[in-house]
C-alpha cells in the first residue's frame, strides 16, 4: 500500500519535475517566465501529434522539446531584446500556448474523427517496466527501477542541471547574470546570450513536461480540455518550494506528487479531511515557504535578485 | 592600429538608446501602427491554417454584435474583465505586481455568496449592498495579505499573489463539496442557485454590473489622476526612496493600495456571482484575472483606454464562438489570436520607449 502510494507519487510528480527544472533554469538567469503552463500545453500537443503520426518516442520527445524552445524564444525575444514586462509576456504565453494546444488538438480530433489514440506499440514503449536485475530487488526495485523511461529522463535532467548550475564555469556565469546582470556584464559575460540560451533550454524542458502529461498521464488518448490542467502553475510553485535548486526539486516533486494522489490513499474512516484540502496543500505549503525564506532573509533559498527586471545596459 | 580605431571597432553596429520624451501624438501613432501590425500578423496565422483572414475577421466582428443577444453576451463577458483590469491598475501603477486578481475575484465571489445564501431575508437593495461591500472586503483582504508580508518582510509579491489564486480556487471546491453544498441537488456537488432576491437587477437587458464598471472607470481615473492618494501611488511606483524622503509612509500606501486593488477585483467577483452565474462555481473567475492583467498593461494603465481594450477583447472572445459553426474551427482560435496580437504589441511597445542608433561614422 505505502509502496503503491509512493510509486503513484513519483508518477504524478514527474511532469512537475520537468516543469520545475525548466523554470529554475529560466529564473536563475534572471527571467521569471509565467508561461510554463502554456509551454507545457504546447509540448503536450506536439509530442502527442508526432507520436500519433510517427510512433516514435524519440521523435515525440524532440518535438516537445523543440516547441518548448520555440515558445521560450518568443518570450526571450520580447523580454530580453525588446524589454517587455516579464509578467505580462509570460501570462500572454500561457494564454497563447493553451489556445495553441486546444485549437490544433481540436483539429486533430476532427481529422481522426473522434479522440485520437496512440498505437499499442507506442504505449508499450512508454509503459512501466522493471529494469532487469535491479528491478527484482524487493521494495527498492519497485520504487526506483520499474518506471516508464521518462521518469529516469526527468531525474537525469534535474541532476545534470544541478551539476551544471553549481559545478561549471558557465553555470556560475549564468547565476551571476541572474543575480546582478550589471556586474556580470562588467565582468565580460555576454548577458544577452546567456539569458537567451538558458531561457530556451528551460522552455524545452518544460515542453518535455507537457509530453509526459499527454503521452503517459493521458493514457494514450488526446483529451483537449484536461491535458495540462494547472500542472504548469504547480511547477512554478514548486520552484519556490525547491528553493531554486533542481536537486531539491526532485524531492519536492515527489512531495507534491504525493499530495496530489494522497486523497486516494488516506483511509477515509480514520482521517476525514475534505478532498479540496489535499489539492490546496501544495499551494499553502509553498506560500509558507515563501514567507519563511523572506523572513529569514536567506540569500540561498530565495529568488535570484535580478529576477523579474529586464536588463538595459545604459540603465545600470 | 591606433587607439581610436580600436574604439570604433568596439562600438556595436546597432545599439539601443532610451528615448527621453515621446510626444503624445507620436505615441498614439505608434500604438495604432502596433495594432495594425498585430492584426496583419493574426491574418497571416489565419492564412496559414487555410482560411481567408478578411472573412474570419469580419465574422468575428459580426458574431459579437450581430444580434441583441450576441451584443448582450459580449457586454456580459466584458464586465468582469473591465472591473478586474481596473482593479489591477493602482497596484501596477505602484509597480506592485499583483498577479492575484484571479484569487481576489474568487474571494469577492465567496464573500458575496455568503450573504446571498444566508441573508436572503433582507430587503433587496440592502442585501445587494451587503453583497457588494462583502465582495469588496473579501477581495481586499485577499490583496492585503501579500501586501502585509511584502512590507514587513519583503516577500516576493508576484509569487505570493500567484499562490493565493489557487488557495482561493480550492476554497471554492471545499465550500461546494462541504458546508455550502446544495442538499437539494443530487449527484454532482454544487452550491444552490441564488434566490431572486440576491440577483443583480438587469438594466437594458444586461445585469447592472456594466453600470458599476463604467462608474469605476470614472472613479479610478479621477482617483489616480487627481487625488492625493493617486499621486502617492505614482511616487511609490517611480521610486520608493523618493517617496520615503518626501515623508510618505510607504508601507501604509502599499497596504492601502493593495486593499483597494483587491477590493475592486472582489467587486468583479460579486458581479459575476450575483449577475451572471447566480451561483458560486469554480469557474467564477475562469482566467479573467490573468486576462485583466494583460488588458490593463496594454491600456498602459489608463482607465479610459482599459474600457476600449476590454470591449475589443470581449468582442474577440465572443466573436470567436461562432467559428465552430461557421468555419469548423475551435473557439480556441480566440486565445491564439489574442496571443499573437499581444506579442506584436509587446514587441512594438519597445519602439515607443527606445530607439536604435546605427554606428556613427567618425568624421575626420
Amino acid at each position: 500500500m505505502i509502496i503503491n502510494f509512493l510509486f503513484a507519487a513519483i508518477k504524478a510528480g514527474t511532469p512537475l519535475l520537468f516543469g520545475t527544472t525548466g523554470e529554475i533554469m529560466t529564473q536563475k538567469t534572471g527571467n521569471l517566465n509565467l508561461g510554463v503552463e502554456g509551454m507545457m500545453f504546447m509540448g503536450a500537443f506536439m509530442s502527442f501529434f508526432v507520436a500519433y503520426h510517427s510512433d516514435s518516442l524519440v521523435l515525440a520527445l524532440l518535438a516537445a522539446f523543440a516547441i518548448g524552445v520555440f515558445a521560450a524564444l518568443i518570450y526571450a525575444v520580447l523580454t530580453v531584446s525588446f524589454m517587455a514586462n516579464q509578467n505580462v509576456t509570460g501570462l500572454t504565453l500561457t494564454i497563447f500556448g493553451t489556445g495553441f494546444a486546444k485549437f490544433f488538438g481540436a483539429m486533430m480530433i476532427d481529422e481522426a474523427g473522434g479522440s485520437p489514440k496512440l498505437s499499442g506499440k507506442f504505449l508499450k514503449a512508454v509503459s512501466e517496466k522493471a529494469i532487469p536485475v535491479l528491478g527484482d530487488i524487493p521494495v527498492v526495485g519497485k520504487l526506483l527501477f520499474s518506471h516508464n523511461p521518462l521518469v529516469y529522463l526527468a531525474v537525469a535532467i534535474a541532476i545534470l542541471c544541478t551539476l551544471y548550475l553549481l559545478k561549471t564555469r558557465s553555470g556560475l556565469n549564468m547565476r551571476a547574470v541572474g543575480e546582478n546582470p550589471g556586474a556580470a556584464d562588467a565582468a565580460g559575460i555576454n548577458v544577452t546570450l546567456t539569458k537567451y540560451l538558458h531561457i530556451l533550454v528551460g522552455g524545452g524542458i518544460c515542453g518535455l513536461g507537457g509530453a509526459y502529461l499527454s503521452l503517459i498521464n493521458g493514457g494514450g488518448i488526446w483529451n483537449n480540455s484536461s491535458v495540462v490542467n494547472g500542472q504548469g502553475w504547480i511547477s512554478v510553485a514548486l520552484v519556490i518550494f525547491a528553493s531554486w535548486n533542481p536537486a531539491k526539486a526532485i524531492i519536492g516533486s515527489l512531495v507534491f506528487g504525493a499530495f496530489s494522489v494522497l486523497q486516494f490513499y488516506v483511509p477515509k474512516n480514520i482521517i476525514e479531511v475534505p478532498n479540496a484540502f489535499y489539492v490546496m496543500l501544495p499551494f499553502l505549503i509553498t506560500t509558507f515557504v515563501l514567507i519563511i525564506t523572506s523572513m529569514r532573509k536567506s540569500k540561498e533559498g530565495s529568488q535570484p535578485a535580478g529576477c523579474g527586471v529586464n536588463y538595459f545596459r545604459e540603465e545600470r | 592600429m591606433t587607439e581610436q580605431s580600436i574604439r570604433i571597432k568596439r562600438e556595436p553596429f546597432l545599439r539601443v538608446v532610451k528615448k527621453t520624451e515621446v510626444s503624445y501624438g507620436r505615441m498614439v501613432l505608434l500604438s495604432l501602427l502596433a495594432v495594425v501590425i498585430a492584426i496583419v500578423a493574426g491574418g497571416i496565422f489565419i492564412l496559414a491554417i487555410g482560411q481567408n483572414p478578411f472573412e474570419i475577421y469580419a465574422s468575428i466582428v459580426k458574431g459579437a454584435w450581430r444580434s441583441k443577444i450576441a451584443a448582450r453576451g459580449t457586454i456580459k463577458l466584458a464586465i468582469p474583465l473591465l472591473i478586474a483590469a481596473l482593479g489591477i491598475t493602482p497596484a501596477f501603477h505602484m509597480k506592485f505586481w499583483n498577479i492575484g486578481a484571479e484569487g481576489q475575484i474568487i474571494m469577492g465571489g465567496i464573500f458575496a455568496t455568503y450573504f446571498a445564501l444566508f441573508w436572503t431575508g433582507l430587503p433587496h437593495w440592502m442585501l445587494l449592498l451587503l453583497m457588494f461591500i462583502g465582495g469588496a472586503i473579501g477581495g481586499g483582504l485577499w490583496g492585503l495579505i501579500p501586501a502585509y508580508f511584502k512590507t514587513k518582510y519583503g516577500t516576493n509579491e508576484t509569487l505570493f499573489t500567484l499562490m493565493m489564486n489557487y488557495i482561493a480556487l480550492y476554497l471554492i471546491k471545499y465550500l461546494t463539496e462541504g458546508p455550502w453544498r446544495d442538499p437539494a441537488s443530487s449527484g454532482f456537488p454544487k452550491i444552490a442557485s441564488f434566490a431572486p432576491n440576491a440577483r443583480l437587477d438587469q438594466v437594458l437587458g444586461v445585469h447592472a454590473g456594466w453600470l458599476i464598471g463604467l462608474a469605476l472607470v470614472a472613479v479610478m481615473f479621477v482617483y489616480l489622476r487627481f487625488s492625493k492618494q493617486g499621486y502617492e501611488i505614482s511616487v511609490v511606483g517611480e521610486s520608493i526612496n523618493t517617496a520615503r524622503y518626501a515623508g510618505m509612509s510607504v508601507k501604509k500606501i502599499i497596504m492601502r493600495t493593495m486593499f483597494l486593488s483587491g477590493a475592486v477585483c472582489g467587486i468583479a467577483g460579486m458581479c459575476q456571482v450575483s449577475g451572471a452565474a447566480y451561483t458560486l462555481g469554480d469557474g467564477v473567475a475562469g482566467g479573467v484575472g490573468f486576462t485583466a492583467i494583460i488588458v490593463a498593461w496594454l491600456a498602459q494603465l489608463n482607465p479610459v483606454v482599459i474600457l476600449v481594450v476590454t470591449v475589443l477583447f470581449s468582442m474577440l472572445d465572443k466573436g470567436c464562438s461562432v467559428m465552430q459553426s461557421d468555419f469548423g474551427l475551435s473557439p480556441a482560435v480566440s486565445s491564439i489570436l489574442q496571443g499573437i496580437i499581444l506579442f506584436c504589441i509587446l514587441a512594438f511597445d519597445f519602439f515607443t520607449r527606445y530607439r536604435f542608433v546605427l554606428r556613427q561614422r567618425r568624421k575626420a
